[in-house]
C-alpha cells in the first residue's frame, strides 16, 4: 500500500489544485510543496523498510502490491521495488520538492498549471520505476510525456515548440518500437504482462529483435550517441525546473529500462550487442565532452556533458561486470544530483541576468561568493573528484569494464578511451567555471545579488548528498547489491565459466581479515597455482 | 601505531579548513586569529608526526608492522573492498615530518606574507585543506586512498594557483595545472585498474607480498607489472612535472609565493617520487626503473637549460624544481630509493627556503619578480640574502651542505647503472650551480637598479617572515650532513632500510672521488656565474638564435598549443558540433520530419471533399480487390 500512496499522492495534489482553483498563488505553491514534501517523507519509509537481503523485488506487502486490473488481457496493477528502483524512486521524490522551491518565484503565468504538471509528472515517473507489469509500465511511460510536453511547451523559451515536438516525437518513435516488443513478450508470457513472471520465462523467440526494440526506446531516452540531438534543444528551451527533472530523472528512465528489461530479459542478445553498444557509449563519452567544451550556452554545455556522463553509465551497464553495473546504478543517482544541481545553479544566474551565454559572465566569484562555493562543489562533483559522489560511480564503472575487458569480453582500448573522459571533463567544466566565475567583474554584473536563503535551502540537501555518497557510498551500494546480483546472474548465464588465464575469485586465506566485513577475495593465477 | 594518533594527525588540518572555510566571513576582521588557527592546526599534526616518528625510530622492526589499520570500509561490493586505511612506516614518517614541518613554517610565514589580502581566510582554508590532502596521500595504505590524496592536492593546487582569481593568467595557470595533472591521473587510474585486475586488491601490503611471491593474475602476460608500473609512472610524470608534462609547474608560480614553496617545491610535486619509492617492490620486479631514471635525467638537464636564460626569479626556481625532481627520479629509477627520498627531504628544505626568500624579496619589491630590475639587495635585506645564499649553496652542491650529500648519492648510484645518466647528471649539476648564482649575483649584488619609488621603502621583511627563513636555513645547511654522512650506510639509509628492497649490486667506485668531482663541478658553476654576472645584467633579448630558443623555453608551450590544444578546440567546434552534430545528425532528424510533412501534405490532396472523387477511388479499390481474388488467390 505504501508504494501506491507514494505514487498517487502527487496526483492527489493535482486534483486538489484543480478543485481549489481561484486560490492565490501562494496557496497553490503551498499545496504543491506540502504534497511533494509529504511524498518524500513517506518515501523514506521505503528505505527504512527495505530489506537488503532479499533477492529481486521486495516482498513486504507495504512495498509490493498486485491487483488484477484487466483480467481478460492479463493486465494487473503490480508494483514493487528492488535495490535499483528504490534509489530512483527516492531520487524522484527528493528532487520534486526542490524543483517546486526552485520555481517559487520564477513562474509568472499559469502557476497552478505548472505545479499540476510537475506533480502529475512525479506520479508518472514514480509509476515507471515501480511498475512490475509491462502494460502498466507503458501507461506510466507514455503518461510522463504529457506533463513534460506542457512544461517545455508552455513555460519554455523562444524555440520551445520546436524543442517540444522534437522531444515528444523522438520519444514516441522509441515507444512505438517498445510497444511492439511488449506485445511480442506478452504472447510468449502465457498472455500476461506480468514482469516477474516474465523473468522466470525465457529465453524468448526473436530475442535479438526484441532486445533491439526495447534498447532503441531506452537509448533515445538516455540519450545514447547518436540519438542525443533532442536533448540540447529540450534543455535549452525548458524552464529551469524542466531541465532539472529532465536531467535528474527522465534520462534515468533510459538507463533504468536497460538494466530492468534489456539485460535480464535478453541476456544473450545484450551480450552480443556489446560489440556495438560499447563503442557507441565510448564515442558518447568523448564526443559529448568535446562538443560540451565548445558550447557558448551554459545549458547546452551541461546538456552535452550529460551525453558524456550517461555514456559512462551505459558502458558500465554493458560491461557485464558486477562492479560496473553497480557503479552505473550509483552513477545514475550521482548524475541526477550533480547535473540537477548544475541546472539549478544555471537557472539561478539566468534569473538574475537573463542570459545563459558564457561570454556575458565573468568574475562572479567576487560578487557572489556563496554561489561560487556551491557552483565549485557541484562542478568538482561533475568532474569526479574523489570525496564527492561522481568519483565513486565513475571509478567503479571504469574498473568493472577494465576487468572484463582484460578477460576478453571486449577490447581494452574502449576502456582506455573511456578513461580519457576523466581528462576531458576537467577541461570543459573548469574552462566554463573559469569564464563564468573568475576574471574581472563586468559592470553589467555588478549588481547581481548573491544567493538568497530560499536558494541556499534548496541547494544544501543536494550538496549534503554529494558529500555523503562521496565519503560513505556503502549506504547506497549495500541495498542495491542483491538486485545487481540478480541482473549479473542473468547476464552471466551466457558467459562460460572462466577459461584458463581468466580471473577466478577464491576465498582469501593468506591475508588475515582486517575486519569482519572484509570478505576480501584474492585473485590468483590458475597457472601459477598449478605449479 | 595507534589509529587515534593518525586520526588526530590527519583531521586537525581539516578542522582548520572547516573553521576558516565556513566562518571566514566572521574571521575576516581578525587576521591574526585566522592565520593562527591555520598554523595551529598544522602544529598539532607536526606534534603527532614527531610522536609517530619517535615510535618508529625506537621500534627496530619498523616496517609493515607500522600498519595503523582500517578506519572504515569506503567502497565495497561483490568482489572488492576498498578501505580507508592507513599505513605508517619509516618512509611515511619521514614524509609526515617534511609535510607538517615545512608546512607549519610556511603557515607561520604566510601570516605575515598574506597580510592585508582580501582572501586572507580563504587562503588559510585552502592551505589547511592542502595539508589534509597531502597527509591522506602519504598515509593511505592502498593505491586508491593515495589517489584520493593525489587528486585532493591537485584541487588545492588549482585553487591556490588561481587564488587571485581576477587575474586571467592566474586562473589560466590553475586550470592548466589541473588539466595536465589529470592527463597524468589518466595513467594512474589505468595503472590502478591493472593492479586490481592482477591482484584483486589495491592494498600495498598484499600487492607487494603477492608480487614478490609471483602470486598474481598475469593480465597482460609477463609484462603485467611492466604495464602497471609504467602507467603509474605516467601519473608521477604529471604530478611531479617531468617531460613531457612539466609545463604546468612554471606557470603555477602565479600563485602566492608561500604556496609555491609548500606545494610546488617541498611537498605536492614530490608525490610522484614518493609513489615510486612506495612501489619500489613493483619497479624492482618489473625492471622499469631505467625508464624512470632516463625521463628523470633528461628532465633535469632540459629544465636546467631553460633556467639559464630566465629573468623571473620565481620561474628560475620553478625550472630548478623541475630539474631537481628529475634528480629524484634518477635516484628512485636506478634503484637508489633511499637516496631519491633523501634528496626529496633536503630539497624540501632548501627549495622551500629559496621560495620563501623569493617571497621576501617580492614583499619588499612590491611584487616585482624581474631580477633585471633588482640588484644590490644584499645591503637592504641582509637576512634574506644570507638565507637565500644558504639555499643556493645547498642546491649547488657546495661541500657538506645538504644538497651535496643527497645529490652526490644519486649521481654515485647512477654511475653504477649507466655512466651516461651520470654524465648528464653531472653536467646538470654544473648548470644548476651556474643559474642559481646567476640569480644571486644579479639580484643581490652589483648596483641597484631598483626604481626609486620602490627603493625608498625597500626593507627587510617582518620577523614573522624572516624567522621561518632562519629556521629553515638551519636544516637546509646541515640536514644532509646529519642524516647523510656515511653514504649508503648513513642514518637515513639505515632508517629506511626495511621499506626498500635491497639495492641491486654494490655501488661501484670510490665514494670520496665522486664527492670531489661533484664539488669541483659545483664550484666551477659558481665561479662561472661570478665571472659572467658579477657586474653584468642579462640583456633584454639575445641575438643568438640558440639563446633565443632557450629564452623562449624551446617554444614547448606554443607547440602544445598549436598542435594539440587548438586542433582539439576548433575540431570540436567546427567538425563535431557544427558539421556533425547540427549538420549531419540533426539534419537527418529534420529531414525525416520534413519527409513526413511532405508526405502528409501530398496525401492530404486525396481528401478533396468532392464526392465524385471518393466514388472513383472506391471503384478503383473494388476493382483491385476483385482482380486480386480472381487472378491471384482464386
Amino acid at each position: 500500500m505504501l508504494l501506491s500512496i507514494i505514487i498517487f499522492l502527487p496526483l492527489l495534489g493535482v486534483i486538489a489544485i484543480a478543485l481549489l482553483r481561484g486560490m492565490g498563488p501562494s496557496a497553490v505553491k503551498g499545496i504543491a510543496l506540502f504534497i511533494s514534501l509529504l511524498t518524500f517523507l513517506i518515501s523514506i519509509g521505503l528505505y527504512t523498510g527495505f530489506d537488503a537481503n532479499i533477492e529481486g523485488f521486495q516482498t513486504n506487502e507495504l512495498l509490493r502490491q498486485k491487483t488484477t486490473w484487466i483480467a481478460d488481457l492479463g493486465i494487473s496493477y503490480h508494483i514493487g521495488i528492488d535495490g535499483i528502483s528504490l534509489w530512483l524512486v527516492l531520487l524522484t521524490t527528493f528532487l520534486t520538492p526542490i524543483c517546486i522551491i526552485a520555481a517559487w518565484n520564477s513562474i509568472e503565468k499559469g502557476l497552478s498549471g505548472f505545479m499540476m504538471s510537475l506533480l502529475a509528472l512525479e506520479t508518472g515517473m514514480l509509476g515507471v520505476f515501480c511498475s512490475l507489469d509491462l502494460f502498466l509500465f507503458f501507461v506510466f511511460w507514455e503518461s510522463m510525456l504529457i506533463p513534460m510536453y506542457f512544461l517545455i511547451g508552455i513555460w519554455g523559451g523562444e524555440r520551445r515548440i520546436y524543442a517540444t515536438i522534437k522531444f515528444v516525437l523522438y520519444t514516441m518513435a522509441g515507444s512505438a518500437l517498445m510497444l511492439v516488443g511488449i506485445l511480442a513478450l506478452y504472447f510468449q508470457n502465457d498472455s500476461s504482462f506480468d514482469f516477474v513472471a516474465l523473468t522466470q520465462n525465457g529465453p524468448f523467440d526473436h530475442s535479438h529483435l526484441l532486445f533491439l526494440a526495447f534498447f532503441i526506446a531506452f537509448a533515445i531516452k538516455v540519450p545514447l550517441f547518436p540519438f542525443h540531438t533532442w536533448l540540447p534543444d529540450a534543455h535549452v528551451e525548458a524552464p529551469t525546473v524542466g531541465s532539472v527533472i529532465l536531467a535528474g530523472v527522465l534520462l534515468k528512465m533510459g538507463t533504468y529500462g536497460i538494466v530492468r528489461f534489456c539485460l535480464p530479459l535478453f541476456p544473450e542478445a545484450a551480450a552480443n550487442a556489446t560489440t556495438w553498444i560499447i563503442p557507441l557509449a565510448v564515442i558518447g563519452i568523448i564526443y559529448g565532452a568535446l562538443v560540451a567544451m565548445v558550447q557558448p550556452d551554459l545549458k547546452k554545455l551541461v546538456a552535452y556533458s550529460s551525453v558524456s556522463h550517461l555514456g559512462f553509465v551505459v558502458l558500465g551497464l554493458f560491461s557485464q561486470s558486477h562492479i560496473g553495473i553497480q557503479g552505473s546504478v550509483l552513477q545514475m543517482i550521482n548524475h541526477g544530483l550533480s547535473t540537477g544541481a548544475l541546472f539549478l545553479l544555471v537557472g539561478m544566474i539566468y534569473e538574475r541576468r537573463h542570459s545563459r551565454m558564457i561570454v556575458d559572465f565573468g568574475g562572479l566569484a567576487k560578487r557572489m561568493p556563496i554561489f561560487a562555493t556551491f557552483f565549485l562543489i557541484v562542478t568538482l562533483s561533475s568532474i569526479g573528484l574523489p570525496g564527492l559522489n561522481g568519483f565513486v560511480g565513475e571509478y567503479m564503472i571504469l574498473l568493472g569494464s577494465f576487468i572484463n575487458a582484460v578477460n576478453g569480453t571486449f577490447s581494452i582500448w574502449y576502456v582506455v578511451f573511456a578513461t580519457t573522459g576523466v581528462i576531458l571533463a576537467a577541461v570543459y567544466m573548469l574552462w566554463m567555471f573559469q569564464r563564468v566565475m573568475f576574471g574581472k567583474l563586468d559592470s553589467t554584473n555588478e549588481s547581481l545579488p548573491d544567493l538568497n536563503p530560499r536558494e541556499i535551502v534548496l541547494l544544501i540537501p543536494i550538496i549534503a548528498l554529494i558529500f555523503w555518497i562521496g565519503v560513505y557510498p556503502n549506504s547506497f551500494l549495500k541495498p542495491m547489491k542483491m538486485s545487481v546480483d540478480e541482473v549479473v546472474k542473468k547476464v552471466d548465464t551466457t558467459q562460460n565459466t572462466p577459461a584458463v588465464g581468466q580471473l577466478e575469485y577464491i576465498d582469501n586465506t593468506v591475508e588475515p581479515l582486517q575486519n569482519n566485513e572484509t570478505d576480501k577475495p584474492m585473485l590468483i593465477n590458475e597457472e601459477e597455482q598449478s605449479k | 601505531m595507534a589509529l587515534n594518533l593518525i586520526v588526530i594527525l590527519l583531521i586537525s588540518p581539516f578542522v582548520g579548513f572547516l573553521i576558516n572555510g565556513l566562518f571566514g566571513k566572521w574571521l575576516k576582521g581578525n587576521e591574526k586569529l585566522s592565520g593562527s588557527i591555520g598554523a595551529l592546526a598544522v602544529l598539532v599534526s607536526l606534534i603527532c608526526s614527531i610522536i609517530a616518528f619517535g615510535s618508529i625510530n625506537s621500534n627496530p622492526d619498523n616496517t609493515l608492522e607500522g600498519d595503523a589499520g582500517v578506519l572504515y570500509t569506503w567502497i565495497s561490493g561483490e568482489s572488492f573492498t576498498f578501505n580507508i586505511g592507513f599505513h605508517v612506516d619509516a618512509l611515511t614518517s619521514i614524509m609526515l615530518l617534511v609535510i607538517t614541518g615545512v608546512g607549519f613554517l610556511i603557515h607561520v610565514y604566510s601570516i605575515g606574507y598574506m597580510h592585508g589580502d582580501e582572501g586572507y581566510t580563504r587562503y588559510f582554508a585552502y592551505l589547511n585543506l592542502f595539508v589534509f590532502a597531502m597527509l591522506i596521500l602519504v598515509l593511505g595504505n592502498n593505491y586508491l586512498l593515495m589517489f584520493v590524496g593525489w587528486e585532493g592536492v591537485g584541487l588545492c593546487s588549482y585553487l591556490l594557483i588561481g587564488f587571485w582569481y581576477e587575474k586571467k593568467t592566474a586562473t589560466d595557470a590553475g586550470k592548466k595545472a589541473f588539466i595536465v595533472n589529470r592527463i597524468g591521473d589518466f595513467g594512474f587510474l589505468l595503472g590502478m585498474f591493472t593492479l586490481f585486475a592482477a591482484f584483486g586488491t589495491l592494498d600495498f601490503g598484499s600487492i607487494f607480498t603477492e608480487a614478490e611471491a609471483g602470486n598474481y593474475q598475469q593480465v597482460f602476460g609477463v609484462s603485467t607489472l611492466v604495464v602497471a608500473t609504467l602507467l603509474l609512472f605516467v601519473g608521477a610524470i604529471g604530478k611531479s612535472a617531468q617531460i613531457p608534462l612539466y609545463v604546468w609547474l612554471p606557470d603555477a608560480m602565479e600563485g602566492p609565493t608561500p604556496v609555491s614553496a609548500l606545494i610546488h617545491a617541498a611537498t605536492m610535486v614530490t608525490a610522484g617520487v614518493y609513489m615510486i619509492a612506495r612501489s619500489a617492490v613493483l619497479y624492482e620486479l618489473a625492471h622499469t626503473g631505467m625508464v624512470v631514471a632516463w625521463i628523470g635525467v633528461l628532465t633535469a638537464f632540459f629544465a636546467a637549460t631553460i633556467a639559464l636564460k630566465q629573468n623571473d626569479i620565481k620561474r628560475i626556481l620553478a625550472y630548478s624544481t623541475v630539474s631537481q625532481l628529475g634528480y629524484m627520479f634518477v635516484g628512485v629509477g636506478v634503484g637508489a630509493y633511499a637516496s631519491g627520498v633523501f634528496h626529496l627531504v633536503t630539497h624540501a628544505f632548501f627549495k622551500g627556503l629559496m621560495f620563501l626568500t623569493a617571497g621576501s624579496v617580492m614583499h619588499a619589491m612590491s611584487n616585482e619578480l624581474d631580477m633585471r630590475k633588482m640588484g644590490g639587495l644584499k645591503s637592504k635585506m641582509p637576512i634574506t640574502h644570507a638565507t637565500f645564499l644558504v639555499g643556493a649553496l645547498a642546491i649547488a652542491g657546495f661541500p657538506f651542505l645538504s644538497g651535496f650529500w643527497s645529490k652526490d648519492e644519486i649521481l654515485h648510484s647512477a654511475w653504477g647503472s649507466s655512466p651516461f645518466i651520470y654524465i648528464i647528471g653531472l653536467i646538470t649539476a654544473f648548470l644548476t650551480a651556474f643559474y642559481m648564482f646567476r640569480l644571486i649575483f644579479v639580484t643581490f649584488y652589483g648596483n641597484s637598479r631598483v626604481e626609486s619609488e620602490t627603493a625608498s621603502h625597500l626593507h627587510e621583511s617582518p620577523s614573522v617572515m624572516w624567522l621561518p627563513l632562519v629556521i629553515l636555513a638551519v636544516p637546509s645547511a646541515f640536514i644532509g650532513l646529519l642524516l647523510g654522512i656515511g653514504g649508503h650506510h648513513s642514518w637515513f639509509h639505515e632508517f629506511t632500510k626495511k621499506v626498500f628492497p635491497e639495492a641491486h649490486g654494490e655501488v661501484a667506485g670510490n665514494v670520496v672521488l665522486f664527492m670531489v668531482i661533484s664539488s669541483i663541478v659545483g664550484l666551477a658553476g659558481i665561479a662561472f656565474a661570478w665571472i659572467r654576472y658579477k657586474n653584468r645584467v642579462p640583456a633584454e633579448e639575445s641575438s643568438n638564435s640558440v639563446e633565443r630558443l632557450v629564452e623562449n623555453k624551446y617554444y614547448i608551450d606554443e607547440i602544445y598549443n598549436t598542435f594539440i590544444v587548438q586542433p582539439i578546440k576548433s575540431g570540436s567546434h567546427f567538425l563535431l558540433w557544427k558539421l556533425f552534430d547540427t549538420g549531419i545528425i540533426d539534419g537527418i532528424v529534420n529531414a525525416v520530419a520534413a519527409i513526413v510533412r511532405w508526405l502528409g501534405g501530398t496525401l492530404r490532396r486525396l481528401q478533396t471533399g468532392v464526392v465524385q472523387a471518393y466514388i472513383v477511388s472506391m471503384v478503383i479499390g473494388i476493382v483491385i480487390f476483385l482482380a486480386f481474388y480472381l487472378f491471384v488467390v482464386g
